[in-house]
């Protein structure tokens, strides 16, 4: 008999149950505070522009106007999320300064004493745009003569020094070259919008001590405070933030984009701020999932063996990189999947282009990954005549195998979970796979 | 326009506001009454989680002009919750973990009041048909039919007895 458990094993009712079957569960907007002022965004009506002109007399007339933030009012006003970690270089305006390179990018901030007035006079605010060309596909944005996207270089981010991130592993070429079979594959994903119910918000709240409070749906908390500090160049004791009920996030609420305006709306007004998204708002202009298109390239043996895989995948960031480097990184250390191939070589570029950024999504990069490899497994299944089980045991990875990108595997259980999900489906599996193990290989085995 | 005086009865009790034209229920009842159990996931109809009660339909808050319920009944997920404990149908929530991040939950809830009340026995399609109007990015659903059948089993509706 194991010991008795406390948790493992049984159910154990949630913390937050209660409140979200009586809805007093307080999400962010379900705070109210004297005096709150709401705060709304003049976005781009371009996909990408000079900015030649912002007028604010007619705005500045709406009944309940408080006042305009625009760049010059951001004490920090170009960041990179993944700055916090080393990420470089700083590329995003929290505010638009003289272009804007996707369609939704906020040029205006504009605080008023409700909702309608703010609406109003962001409807007043007068833009004059000069029309730039645009891009929007990855391989036409990497094309010589491509409109470029960022202010500090072409449309690739860069890796250490290189246009992509990359992963070498043996010599893919030369097994090309005595493989029995080429199974060749091209996989494009979609920009989806992770489109949480509860749509992005946060309230700034000034306090009697001079800190602020920020009430905030964000994933990731600390990020949104440190980012905030940096952007407002405020030391990180004067911010207080409150999180933690996220009314859904999937990724979509990982970036910090309401909190740095809704603090710094607070600091200039001295009054509590509230910036929610609207719907459309979440939809059109918050980060997507990124679209993607991978180009996967397999050397196979007659009995099954993948003996090389060369993979050219493209993410398309978007106007700004956010988290999406990230994501490549993630991706090019699992485009090998969790198959044990000798000869490895992946290059996995982060190209921007004038669609709305794109972020983080559940799986980021390797969902997108699986995807084009398991489409693949049944292809090479296919050309060498084995059914699908028999390509996945064959080529499975085992405890001490070395991974492309020099990891080496540990607590492998894919073997053991492909025969459990036989067993569940009813599948009979031959003896030799019912035989396999996850375990080491024998010194000098294959 | 200016604004008129609205009354109407609020979880049994008579209340009394001063509305703008247009103003939404939705509105009113979380801003002006701090009813924030009526949720706002999309402000345009598309979403569910402003469903409220008026004279026991399920009405979707964002959608109606808080004039419109003048006179009338209007119940939210607040109303229905006992002073002490819970109300059946949010036992079977709870007890089928019919949410994740809980911000579909009170529409969830107040639609299923709605169908249980109508209908003490639903079958699942009909309870499908009921929530057809919800969107919840969380769970996939399941677990909520399955508090809405789990609900109907236990006989939460007060009607439910008496068949
Ligand atoms: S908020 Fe009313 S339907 Fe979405
Ligand atoms: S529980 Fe998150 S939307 Fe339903």
């Amino acid at each position: 008999m194991s010991p008795a458990m406390n948790v493992v094993g049984r159910s154990v009712p949630r913390s937050d149950g209660i409140g979200h079957v009586t809805g007093r569960t307080q999400f962010t907007t379900d705070r109210s505070f004297p005096g709150l002022l709401h705060l709304k965004i003049v976005r781009s009506p371009l996909h990408h522009a000079r900015i030649l002109g912002v007028d604010l007399s007619e705005a500045e007339r709406v009944p309940g106007f408080v006042r305009a933030l625009t760049h010059a009012d951001v004490p920090h006003n170009v960041y990179t999320i993944l700055g916090l970690i080393g990420v470089e270089p700083e590329e995003e305006f929290v505010l638009a300064e003289d272009r804007v390179r996707y369609k939704g990018e906020p040029i205006v901030a504009i605080v008023a004493e409700s909702e309608d007035a703010a609406l109003e006079a962001v409807a007043r605010v007068k833009l004059d745009l000069e029309e730039l060309p645009a891009v929007f596909e990855v391989e036409e944005a990497l094309r010589p003569g491509a409109p470029i996207v960022t202010h500090w270089g072409n449309n690739t981010f860069m890796y250490e020094g290189h246009p992509c991130r990359r992963v070498r592993f043996g010599d893919v070429e030369a097994a090309f070259a005595r493989a029995d079979h080429i199974v060749e594959g091209v996989y494009n994903t979609k920009p989806i919008e992770q489109a949480p119910t509860e749509t992005t918000a946060c309230i700034a709240v000034p306090e009697a001590n001079g800190r602020y409070t920020v009430y905030t749906n964000t994933q990731a908390v600390y990020f949104s405070l440190d980012n905030t500090a940096i952007i407002l160049q405020v030391p990180g004791n004067k911010l207080h933030f409150v999180g933690g009920t996220v009314g859904g996030g999937f990724g979509g609420k990982v970036d910090v984009i309401v909190e740095p305006l809704a603090t710094l709306a607070a600091m200039k007004t001295s009054r509590p701020v509230r910036y929610a998204f609207s719907r459309s708002e979440e939809m059109q202009v918050s980060s997507t999932r990124s679209a993607w298109r991978i180009y996967m390239k397999d050397g196979v043996m007659a009995d099954g063996r993948i003996i090389a895989r060369k993979v050219t995948s493209y993410a398309d960031s978007g106007a700004y990189s956010r988290q999406t480097p990230y994501a490549l990184t993630k991706h090019a250390a699992n485009a090998a999947g969790p198959y044990a191939i000798p000869n490895v070589s992946i290059d996995a570029y982060c190209v921007y282009t004038n669609r709305q950024p794109s972020s983080a999504m559940r799986g980021f990069g390797i969902t997108m990954a699986s995807f084009a490899i398991e489409v693949q497994m049944d292809k090479i299944a296919e050309v060498v005549g084995l059914d699908p089980w028999s390509i996945h045991f064959i080529n499975a990875y085992r405890d001490g195998d070395m991974k492309p990108h020099r990891k080496l595997v540990e607590d492998a259980t894919l073997i053991e979970t492909m025969q459990a999900a036989a067993g569940l489906v009813g599948h009979e599996l031959p003896a030799r796979f019912r035989a396999m193990t996850s375990a080491r290989r024998p010194e000098g085995g294959v | 326009m200016g604004s008129k005086i609205v009354t109407f009865v609020l979880g049994g009790r008579e209340v009394e506001v001063m509305v703008k034209p247009m103003t939404t229920l939705q509105a009113v009842l979380r801003y002006q009454l701090g009813y924030t159990a009526v949720k706002e996931g999309c402000r345009q109809g598309g979403c569910g989680s402003c469903t409220v009660l008026v004279e026991g339909e399920p009405v979707l808050a964002c959608l109606l002009p808080a004039e419109d319920v003048a006179g009338q009944q209007v119940t939210t997920l607040e109303s229905i919750t006992p002073v002490d404990g819970l109300d059946p149908l949010q036992q079977a929530f709870l007890d089928a973990s019919g949410f994740q991040c809980g911000y579909c939950t009170p529409g969830m809830i107040m639609v299923s009041k709605a169908l249980l009340e109508h209908n003490p026995r639903p079958t699942r399609e009909e309870i499908l048909d009921a929530l057809a109007g919800n969107i919840c990015r969380c769970t996939g659903y399941e677990p909520i039919v399955a508090a809405v059948e789990g609900a109907a089993q236990a006989g939460a509706a007060p009607g439910a007895q008496r068949r």
